[in-house]
């Protein structure tokens, strides 16, 4: 069981409360795309990913950083039980996406460059490890379901 | 992995120009944040009174760190030549466990990131990450 001290409930929320969505998700997205080309593996449905500008500019890339965003948020919304809220995602990545889970660490790397960016100096120290730890129990989470 | 192109070292010259200046108090701020997301990074420095970021060793450590980071710059070229003593050193003495070079240069682009919102792009992100994966591998040639 994840124990979360009032401290990390309170700086998730926080954060949560401070990013634009449709600015990190997408940028979070493009980015491992583009620092980790490898991932593209799984997008081939997406159109031109030839290089960064056309990744950057891609609306389905968009799109989907927005829904990988909405997950997160999920995952926020329901801190004391994010195994239970994301068996279905787990399953779904395991045995219908076929992500090899250690993509997984990849995007969630971006996604702390992302909003470090986005929170400038109000990103501390103390606030990147609770939202490591976060990120952490998120992945695991996905983790679960692979056989 | 792969080796650094050409454009991969243009752009980590570029980038690293514009660090000029600032890089004490990144190294400061990267070398401290590790310690404090990472806590398993602290059983290297046991023999160290205080670990908390304002401590003077940790700053100053930090500044060491960085600033071999920046002489590395400059011999990209080739980084196995230039960090050959380096390597030695962390290979018989400090025996760091490579691992944690990946987690150091993170916390250096999470750094660098806060630092450089705008500058910090996906393009220069990738080249930074390259050629800090290729400083690591140099530093891993004389583990065995």
């Amino acid at each position: 069981m994840v124990v979360w001290t009032e401290f990390e409930r309170s700086t998730i929320q926080d954060i949560f409360s401070k990013i634009n969505y449709d600015v990190v998700g997408p940028a979070a997205l493009s980015r491992c795309l583009i620092v980790y080309p490898w991932t593209q593996r799984y997008f081939g449905g997406f159109g031109n990913l030839y290089n960064a500008a056309a990744i950057m500019e891609n609306p389905k890339v968009a799109a989907h950083g927005r829904v990988v965003l909405k997950g997160l948020e999920l995952a926020q919304k329901n801190m004391d039980s994010i195994k239970a809220t994301f068996a279905d995602l787990s399953k779904l990545h395991s045995e219908k996406l076929l992500v090899d889970p250690d993509n997984f660490k990849l995007l969630t790397d971006c996604l702390a460059i992302v909003v470090a960016a986005e929170l400038g100096e109000d990103f501390t120290a103390e606030v990147h490890a609770v939202f490591q730890k976060f990120l952490a129990v998120v992945v695991a989470s996905l983790r679960k379901q692979y056989y | 992995m792969t080796s650094l192109s050409a454009k991969d070292k243009d752009r980590v010259r570029a980038f690293w120009a514009k660090v000029s200046g600032k890089e004490d108090k990144i190294g400061s701020d990267a070398f401290s944040r590790m310690l404090v997301v990472y806590p398993q990074t602290k059983t290297y420095f046991s023999h160290w009174k205080d670990l908390s970021p304002g401590s003077a060793q940790v700053q100053k450590h930090g500044k060491t760190v960085i600033a071999a980071v920046a002489d590395a710059v400059t011999k990209i070229d080739d980084l196995t030549a230039g960090l050959l003593s380096l390597s030695e050193l962390h290979a018989y003495k400090l025996r760091v466990d490579p691992g944690n070079f990946k987690i150091l240069a993170h916390n250096l682009l999470v750094v660098l990131s806060i630092k450089f919102p705008k500058d910090f792009t996906p393009e220069v992100h990738v080249a930074i990450d390259k050629f800090l994966a290729a400083v690591a591998r140099a530093l891993s040639e004389k583990y065995r």
